[in-house]
């Protein structure tokens, strides 16, 4: 189980080395060590409560904001540990950035939506720098076309694909070195899915992007790399090929072919 | 039979409407139930309140039309020369009633034969009125008797009348229910329709109580403008109404009082909106769980002083504080009572106003929204500032009007904190008034309400609601306008 070294040379982005989650008296992670390679498509598969959120907001350290969350372990990014005292997680979250499962475009326009990491992060020199900026991040996340025009209006007045597109944008806008994602497509359409989709194809060009997702389709399709998730323990990890063809693990075979989860 | 009957037989018939009616509907189907339309009760219902309902409402135009009858009849028969000098028809005929009512009083306490009223005589009748307990200002005549008597007639006559009518409709409802009780009748959809027609009801209440209460200020206030020039209330600088019996002209200007309650508000807001919106914020973003619910409760305690304890306060504490530490030593003033202490006591009565409902909203703003704003890498208060408030900022607005239209009703602080001097000025540390004191000051007392001192009280209080309804009104706007939604 603990053999998931890498089979490839890529250099690993993300390094996690015995990671333990608790919420309260629930051990919701145990003990998971993983690299996650740069410039991939990681999926985290695994049937609901197994742990795969919890432990992609380890990375970013989202769970700083839940009182009754505890990390244990060590997450190291370009060899550095995030959890060490002198990390300040609002610089980390800068260089990590995530999208979430629903939709949740600020009720600003769309405009101030994609300048909003920008602005507070202090990246652009003059207006006409942040119009660039939000510019090529509207261009990357596949949506400049559609509302090159309506800037001002409320990214809240978007259909729910278009508005996951311009929180894609908005990670996206910030310059991260890793993308976290989850379940970004869970509350889109086929179509907008398969946008999506295609946007995190071509996001890997520059980022290492980690993608939760209850899909299995979803995870053949994007990823690479696909670990598999189960009771808060990580079952296996490998490429997405191997996973899906010849899993080595009962539990994954099972749940790839519908029979746990 | 007495009005108090009327009820309790109303109530019987109904329920025996309910009972039958239900029995019936089972009936109709030979006892099984499931090939009823409705529920069984909802036909009983249906016949409780086909009687119930239309005998009420009969009997409440009946109370409020019957002594109007009456007393126009009585009026339309009394001689005009009976009239005594000095006095009035109207006032005679409000004499003519206690005389009746004064009579039947005798009669149900036993004093004297209720057949008797119609034969008395001056003397046995002013005998009976005193015997009854009912005293009065001037003797008895001949043509007061005469018309009391017929008064006392007519309502006996009229009450009948209203019983029997009352009992009529009742029983014709409930025929009507019963008949239409069978298995197919949609017992449950007339049920329905009666409840949302209700609901209707107590919603129109409301609103025609403020229309009421405008239309009635709208009146007083247009028979003080008949005796007094609006020019000289609207743009007159000066408030010195004199007083009733003394003779000259009062001066009855409204704009020393009113910017006497616009710098009161302004001072209480400028103390109760930051407090309670930057203790909001620590409530709702920052403080831990057990703090916020100690914390919050005794925020709102604040709101459930009586303002009364707030003059206290201001009259003894802040006031001679106030005027030791700041007025005297800058030489604003000697005074206690002053405009900044009504406006800071008053922003101490605010402030849970401000932050309750305002910590509402912010906790109400989705969590989604201060995830999406942190895992951009924003700090706590970034996401305060541009995130939170902003989403909030719509409910946050209808919190500070909220307050601000208490700060402009508030009386019994003004009246303890900053005196009830009517001047316009802009030196903080001296006592001013507002509008809601001298209303209160204009109706207290020996009052006659046909003078302006009196009348212009409605005036003063049309212009307050007049005030609030065009702060309230650009509220709206406001919010509608820059609303930032989210889901």
């Amino acid at each position: 189980m603990n053999d998931t070294g890498l089979t490839d040379t890529a250099p690993a982005k993300i390094t996690a080395r015995g990671v333990q989650v608790y919420y309260g008296g629930t051990h919701a992670i145990k003990d998971v060590s993983v690299d996650i390679p740069d410039n991939t498509v990681t999926a985290f598969i695994g049937p609901s409560g197994c742990g795969k959120s919890t432990f992609l907001r380890c990375i970013n350290r989202m769970n700083d904001t839940i009182a009754v969350a505890r990390v244990e372990g060590d997450i190291r990014i370009d060899g550095e540990d995030i959890y060490d005292r002198r990390v300040d997680p609002v610089q980390l979250r800068a260089k990590v950035g995530m999208v979430f499962q629903k939709p949740n475009p600020f009720p600003k326009s769309i405009y101030d939506n994609v300048a909003y990491g920008p602005r507070i992060h202090g990246l652009a020199k003059d207006r006409a720098d942040l119009d660039g900026i939000v510019e090529s991040a509207l261009r990357r996340a596949a949506l400049w076309e559609e509302v090159k025009d309506r800037l001002a209006q409320p990214g809240t007045g978007l259909s729910g694909g278009q508005q996951q597109r311009l929180c894609i944008a908005r990670a996206v806008a910030t310059a991260p070195e890793v993308l976290l994602m989850d379940e970004p497509c869970s509350a889109l359409d086929p179509i907008a899915t398969a946008q999506v989709e295609e946007l995190i194809d071509e996001l890997k060009q520059n980022y290492s992007v980690v993608i939760v997702t209850h899909s299995m389709q979803q995870a053949a399709r994007v990823s690479q790399r696909t670990a598999f998730f189960h009771l808060g323990h990580l079952v296996e990890y490998g490429e997405t090929g191997r996973i899906f063809t010849s899993p080595e693990d009962p539990r994954t075979e099972s749940y790839i072919s519908g029979r746990i989860g | 039979m007495p009005l108090t009957w009327v009820l309790p037989i109303l109530i019987v018939m109904g329920l025996v409407a309910y009972g039958l009616s239900r029995r019936r509907a089972i009936a109709s189907v030979a006892g099984d139930a499931r090939r009823l339309h409705s529920l069984p009760g909802h036909y009983g219902l249906n016949a409780l309140l086909a009687t119930m309902v239309p005998a009420l409402i009969v009997l409440a135009l009946w109370t409020v039309a019957q002594p109007l009858m009456i007393e126009r009849m009585v009026a339309a028969d009394f001689p005009r020369d009976a009239v005594a000098p000095g006095s009035t028809l109207a006032l005679t005929l409000s004499d003519v009633q206690r005389v009746a009512e004064g009579l039947e009083d005798a009669a149900r306490a036993g004093v004297i034969d209720a057949g008797r009223i119609a034969a008395m005589n001056l003397k046995e009748a002013t005998e009976a009125l005193r015997a009854g307990g009912t005293v009065m200002a001037a003797p008895l005549t001949e043509a007061v008797l005469t018309a009391a008597v017929e008064y006392h007639a007519r309502t006996v006559a009229m009450r009948r009348a209203m019983l029997a009518t009352l009992l009529a409709v009742a029983a014709i409802g409930a025929v009507w229910a019963l008949h239409r009780s069978r298995g197919e009748f949609r017992a449950r959809n007339a049920v329905e329709q009666a409840v949302r027609l209700l609901l209707i009801a107590a919603a129109s209440v409301a609103i025609l109580t403020t229309l009421g209460i405008v239309l009635s200020m709208l009146f007083e206030a247009m028979r003080f403008f008949d005796q007094y020039p609006w020019q000289e209330f609207f743009f007159s600088t000066t408030w010195s109404p004199s007083f009733s019996g003394r003779g000259g002209a009062s001066q009855l200007g409204i704009l020393p009082l009113l910017w006497g309650t616009l710098y009161i508000s302004f001072i209480a807001l400028v103390v109760a909106v930051p407090i309670g919106l930057f203790a909001a914020i620590y409530l709702s973003e920052y403080a831990g769980k057990r703090f916020r619910t100690v914390a919050k409760p005794l925020i709102e305690i604040l709101a459930g002083i009586p303002t009364i304890v707030y003059g206290l306060f201001a009259l003894v504490t802040v006031g001679p504080l106030l005027r030791d530490a700041f007025a005297e030593p800058l030489g604003l003033g000697n005074s206690a009572s002053s405009v900044m202490t009504a406006g800071l006591v008053m922003g101490i009565m605010l402030i849970p106003f401000v932050s309750s409902l305002s910590d509402d909203i912010i906790s109400a703003v989705p969590q989604a929204m201060r995830d999406g704003s942190l895992g951009l890498g924003a700090t706590k208060s970034e996401t305060i500032r541009q995130v939170i408030v902003p989403a909030a900022l719509p409910g946050i607005v209808g919190a500070i009007l909220l307050a601000a239209s208490r700060a402009i009703g508030e009386t019994m602080i003004v009246v303890l904190g900053a005196g009830a001097a009517a001047r316009l000025d802009l030196n903080p540390f001296e006592a001013m008034t507002t509008v809601t004191v001298k209303i209160v000051s204009q109706l207290t007392g020996d009052t006659d309400f046909a003078s302006p001192e009196t009348l212009v009280a409605f005036a003063l209080g049309l212009t307050l609601f007049v005030i609030t309804l065009c702060l309230n009104v650009l509220a709206l706007f406001i919010v509608r306008r820059y609303r930032e939604q989210y889901e």
